[in-house]
């Protein structure tokens, strides 16, 4: 795939381009800075776009603003943010611009090769990838939503799994049990916490995301 | 030293009163009939703390309580003037004196009473007020009842004079139905007056009250001065506490775990010839270790200073508040600009703790913060519809607030009846700078 990177701590950004490359993508553009950032979305127009949030000159949340900017030209652009820290609130402002290809993922899991590269590749096809922090703390807050408390324990793991967005087959993996025990869990998910069933792997997590951020 | 008693009612900055209106003189003169009643119970106070003095009796018996209650009735006559009049007087610079202990007698209560200059000043209101202030708020309902009198004289003044052997209106001797009719058109006259005259009394009811009131300007800064060392003193505390937080945290968490992932990867590498096998799990082992420790820091940055709040500031960061708490909150702000980082940062703090009793104590079903600025003072409420009954004198994580508040020179309030609902005010003097504009 033709990647844009953009990440200002050096080491970070050499450690990310060979982990890129070795995995056969090709940088198109490795930029420390939320102003060129933006040129080079709109230039080269990437199959997908890797940002960290925090990003010179202001060390704010240039890289999501930079991003969010350039999703209101291409709304189609699949972008995976990375920062230190993961904010619902950035989440929710990521997936309001446009509920495909968006992924929101801690910084450190760059040091799991192929989960890192799984992510970016559901956030090209146009899915989503969330970090199981942000789902984490979304439910937090969800402690006394009687439809999350009717949820059985491996509901539960299902549905945190199922906000990431994974496909059925990844979390059947992930949870060791058939892809049809999977599937009966995610339509008792949705039964419980009164969605519509939804067809398409993104839009079932789309409509579990905005569930869970109310 | 207790300071939170500054006022948290709107004042507005005093106005001349202009011109003449009905309602003003309606709203005036039910404003000088509450202010009768407040002289009315400073007679009732005044006569307590006289009898307090001279009761027989050994120490200060109860001189002290008498003044307490002199004390909270001139804070609402404080907040009278501040309401009604956009008088504001400032508040005494300290509590009452503290009781001497083996001091008997007469003279020593007196002693104690004008051994504060605020507790003397009060002592000197609360006799001269059941005259001075009666008179001052009496006048515009004399001038009523003299009206009506006036206009009743019209009616059946004849008669009445001749049963009272000669009746004088004022300056009108009443002699038959025309000079009766005199007295009820200088009767009705004077209900205008009346009108005219109360919103007048009112405000200068106020700025009497002051006068006997409002500390001198050295009490004012002496007050002052030992809130300022209070407050830094409780500074340095705080800040030393947190420093020592961070530094046990990151001496027992991230420190500790590197160290561990050190021994690790040592030990992978000696095994990497003779159990390769074992060195995968090392390896595993050491991976954790690392997100463990990025874990910890990442909780500790969040303890000092929030990322959204750096990023955003105050309102972006109580949003991202509200979105985690397991009680539904609504945030409203209205910020122009970003206060300083120091006030931006205590703000969120205090916020946070309070959203934290707020979804451990209160049993609220939502929760409500409102974030605004006016007149040089960011102002932050928090209600929740809990169960109530929160006290800030009690529960040490309001006092820890409010210390660390008085800081910035800002105050916080509580308001709890039991049943809810809850209110937590908190008010923080600040300046705003206007937000910061990106290219995008």
């Amino acid at each position: 795939m033709r990647i844009v990177l953009a990440e200002d701590h050096f080491l970070l950004r050499d450690g990310l381009v060979r982990l890129l490359e070795a995995y056969g993508h090709e940088i198109v553009a490795a930029v420390d800075n939320g102003a060129d950032l933006l040129r080079s979305l709109t230039k080269e127009q990437p199959d997908v776009a890797v940002v960290d949030v925090r990003l010179p000159p202001n060390f704010t949340d240039e890289g999501l603003r930079a991003v969010l900017a350039a999703r209101r030209e291409m709304p189609d652009l699949p972008v995976l943010l990375l920062s230190q820290y993961v904010e619902p609130l950035y989440a929710r402002e990521l997936l309001g611009s446009g509920g495909r290809g968006v992924g929101y993922m801690l910084k450190d899991r760059v040091t799991n090769g192929s989960q890192f590269l799984d992510a970016i590749r559901r956030v090209a096809e146009g899915g989503t990838a969330m970090d199981p922090e942000v789902i984490t703390q979304l439910l937090m807050r969800k402690e006394r939503d009687e439809n999350v408390a009717s949820l059985t324990g491996r509901e539960r793991e299902v549905l945190e799994w199922l906000a990431q967005g994974r496909s059925n087959a990844g979390i059947a993996q992930g949870l060791f049990i058939s892809e049809k025990a999977v599937a009966k869990h995610i339509s008792s998910i949705f039964t419980k916490l009164g969605l519509l069933p939804a067809d398409g792997d993104n839009r079932r997590v789309l409509a579990v995301l905005a569930y869970l951020e109310q | 030293m207790e300071h939170s008693t500054m006022q948290l009612a709107e004042t507005r900055p005093p106005e001349e009163i202009k011109g003449f209106s009905v309602s003003a003189g309606t709203v005036g003169l039910r404003h000088a009939l509450a202010l009768c009643w407040t002289a009315f119970a400073a007679l009732g106070r005044s006569l307590a703390v006289s009898s307090a003095i001279s009761l027989v009796g050994p120490g200060l018996g109860m001189v002290p309580r008498a003044m307490e209650g002199v004390r909270s009735l001139s804070a609402r006559r404080r907040e009278l003037a501040a309401r009604w009049s956009g008088v504001h007087i400032p508040p005494p610079p300290g509590p009452l004196p503290p009781v001497p202990a083996g001091a008997s007698g007469a003279v020593a209560r007196y002693r104690w009473i004008m051994s504060d200059p605020q507790t003397r000043r009060e002592f000197v209101w609360v006799l001269a007020d059941p005259i001075a202030g009666a008179f001052l708020a009496f006048f515009p309902i004399a001038l009523v009842l003299s009206g009506v009198w006036g206009i009743g004289l019209a009616f059946f003044g004849v008669p009445l004079s001749v049963e009272w052997d000669g009746l004088w209106y004022q300056f009108i001797p009443i002699e038959g139905p025309v000079t009766a009719v005199l007295a009820g058109v200088l009767g009705a006259l004077q209900l205008p007056l009346a009108l005219w005259a109360a919103p007048r009394a009112v405000r200068r009811h106020a700025l009497y009250t002051r006068s006997m009131l409002a500390p001198s300007e050295n009490e004012l800064m002496a007050s002052r001065i030992e809130h300022l060392a209070t407050t830094r003193s409780d500074a340095v505390d705080t800040q030393m506490t947190e420093i020592r937080r961070i530094e046990r945290d990151l001496h027992d968490g991230a420190q500790a775990r590197l160290v561990a992932m050190g021994m690790t990867l040592d030990a992978a590498e000696h095994l990497l010839d003779a159990n390769p096998e074992a060195v995968r799990a090392l390896l595993i082992e050491a991976r954790q270790s690392s997100s463990k420790a990025l874990e910890e820091l990442r909780n500790l940055v969040r303890g000092i200073h929030p990322p959204v709040l750096a990023d955003r500031g105050l309102a972006d960061a109580v949003r991202a508040l509200a979105m985690v708490c397991p009680v539904t909150t609504e945030v409203t702000v209205d910020l122009p600009g970003r206060p300083e980082m120091p006030v931006e940062s205590a703000a969120y703090f205090a916020v946070s703790e309070i959203l934290t009793n707020v979804a451990k104590h209160a049993h609220a079903g939502r929760a409500w913060i409102d974030i605004r600025y006016d007149h040089g003072m960011l102002r932050l409420t928090v209600t929740d519809d809990g169960q109530g009954g929160a006290d800030a004198s009690r529960g040490t994580g309001l006092r820890g607030i409010e210390r660390r508040l008085a800081t910035f020179d800002g105050v916080l309030a509580v308001n709890s009846p039991v049943n809810g609902p809850t209110m937590v005010t908190m008010e923080l003097p600040c300046v705003l700078s206007s937000p910061k504009t990106t290219s995008f």
